[in-house]
């Protein structure tokens, strides 16, 4: 029989950590029939066929063991070309890239390689809901900024500025972001650098979605004059190549940092799942124009999708990237759980209440347009029907 | 004829789905119903879309199964012509759903559907090996269609997505 004890033995820095609010929504959209989720984090494509067929291949080979630490070295040679062709960003592959188990792994080695214990990291709200808690795990104490709609959720320097004390010691960025899909351009991150020079911070840059933008062109913060330096690059297959499943990603930094991130990598993980790796080698070789296509979906939808929000009267400004519309819902006067829980119910359209990612995603929702066209409209159909019953 | 960026997406747009709302279309690329409307008016007239049909799945429709046959044909190019002569003289059959001249071992590719093997049969004995410049044909009948025109026949669009993630 069990005993009931009254200790627990869960650690208190996990006791404290609070559960994410995408659960709760899980929990009450999986249970139900005919619903139509734009609440998915990840793409309606399947990985490309050219991608799982390698995959498949090397298992067929033989090729099931354990890789180099830091991950395939023709991988590694293969992600510092495409940063380069890609973001004019260079590094060397030898000792300045480590494939990990998707950039969430990425993440969680970057916060542990470079937190002393009571050190601050600054993370900027609306966010991806692992920050928080991953800079918590690693000891640090997440200091939060916020970003605001009417704002259209830039990122302002003199905000960092305000929080900045003896202890910070890093930012983390997003951009594009999840969940407004916000992209930073040149300009706002060379003056977020030159706050960043001024006050010898690091970034962590979550470029995760940087494939995914649609107007101009992207900029990431390892190519800002001055930033390489000072920049933990993450990202990965999981979003631009359809891979999410695969769990692959990577980090590029330079050789002092990412060598204490591999220290970690090496005694927590070994190596990044050894056939994942030969799949996202044919997605650099060969994946580009699945890429473009996909890219070129997703935008279409975004316009079509995006544009019919304002039209039934959730004002939405127009995403540059990711696949996220962040609507406005203040005008129907419910919050942000309120209106996902009700249009979950009455109309069965599953959504993400923007609290979930931070204090300032109050008011809004996270709509994912990564979905077929047909359910997109239908989305709309009801989301109208809902707002003209409200 | 040279096309604009958008002129170029509204083909590819319709050429998925041919019955896209004229709205929704518009919207995708981020025009207005009616400029949308003028681009794919221009694009029929100048028959660059030359019509709209339905991809059919007919093996569902009892009775009207049918067959496909895919005829190799040999033929003997005429001076002056070449293989449009006897191309044409192939395709004006409506049984002849398409002609293709081909690189390699034989020259004209030639597809019939006919309602059965033995209609099909008659096709070739009597129409097509009879014409003048025809040589040989080797006839080969589909068994089964995986996928046309790009699209898989059979495939459920089945969502294996958890429904709600970060």
């Amino acid at each position: 029989m069990r005993q009931q004890t009254k200790k627990s033995y869960v650690s208190e820095t996990v006791s404290r950590l609070k559960p994410s609010g995408i659960r709760r929504f899980f929990d009450l959209a999986s249970g139900m029939e005919g619903v139509i989720s734009l609440g998915v984090g990840e793409p309606d494509f399947v990985t490309s066929w050219n991608i799982r067929e390698a995959s498949i291949l090397s298992l067929e080979q033989g090729y099931t063991s354990y890789t180099a630490n830091a991950g395939l070295l023709e991988l590694r040679q293969e992600i510092a070309a495409y940063l380069m062709r890609k973001f004019h960003v260079e590094y060397n592959p030898e000792t300045e890239i480590l494939v990990t188990v998707g950039a969430s792994q990425a993440l969680d080695l970057a916060m542990r390689a470079i937190i002393n214990p009571g050190d601050e990291v600054i993370v900027v709200e609306p966010c991806f809901v692992a920050y928080e808690p991953l800079v918590a795990l690693a000891g640090g104490t997440p200091v939060l900024v916020e970003t605001h709609g009417d704002d259209h959720f830039k990122l302002r320097p003199e905000q960092i500025e305000q929080v900045i004390t003896d202890r910070t010691k890093a930012l983390i960025i997003c951009s594009p972001n999840n969940p407004t899909g916000t992209v930073l351009q040149k300009e706002e991150l060379e003056a977020i650098g030159r706050i960043v020079k001024k006050y010898d911070l690091l970034v962590v840059a979550d470029e995760i979605y940087a494939e995914l933008t649609y107007d101009g062109t992207y900029t990431s913060v390892a190519a800002v004059d001055g930033m390489w330096e000072r920049t933990i690059l993450i990202s990965g297959f999981s979003k631009g190549f359809a891979m999410t499943g695969w769990r692959l990603g990577f980090a590029a930094a330079p050789n002092e940092i990412l060598q204490a991130m591999l220290k970690i990598h090496q005694y927590a993980m070994m190596c990044a799942p050894t056939m994942a790796q030969y799949g996202a080698l044919e997605a650099l070789r060969n994946g580009g124009q699945d890429v473009e296509y996909m890219r070129k979906s997703y935008r279409r939808r975004r316009n079509y999708f995006v544009q019919s929000l304002n039209e039934i009267g959730l004002y939405c400004h127009m995403p540059g990237g990711a696949f996220y519309a962040f609507p406005s819902i203040q005008s129907t006067g419910l919050t942000s759980e309120q209106f996902a829980e009700r249009l979950l119910f009455e109309e069965k359209v599953a959504v993400v209440p923007g609290n979930v990612f931070g204090a300032s995603g109050e008011g809004y929702i996270r709509c994912s347009y990564a979905s077929s066209l047909e359910q997109l409209q239908e989305a709309i159909k009801r989301m109208k029907r809902f707002l003209e019953r409200l | 004829m040279k096309l604009s960026e958008k002129e170029v997406e509204i083909i590819e747009i319709l050429e998925k789905d041919a019955r896209i709302p004229m709205e929704t279309l518009a919207k995708m690329v981020e025009l207005t119903v009616e400029e949308t409307e003028a681009i794919v008016k221009k694009l029929e007239e100048t028959k660059v879309i030359v019509q709209y049909a339905a991809l059919v799945d007919w093996r569902k429709v009892d009775g009207h199964e049918g067959v496909t046959a895919m005829i190799d044909v040999k033929v003997t190019p005429k001076r002056g012509v070449g293989f449009d002569e006897v191309a044409e003289r192939i395709y004006r059959f409506p049984e002849v759903k398409s002609v293709y001249l081909m690189s390699g071992a034989y020259d004209l590719s030639v597809v019939i559907e006919g309602r059965s093997m033995s209609e099909v049969a008659q096709f070739v004995s009597e129409k097509l090996s009879t014409l003048d410049s025809v040589i040989s044909t080797t006839t080969h009948f589909i068994l089964k269609k995986y996928k046309h025109d790009g699209t898989v026949f059979d495939q459920g669009d089945q969502d294996r997505r958890i429904v709600v993630s970060p």
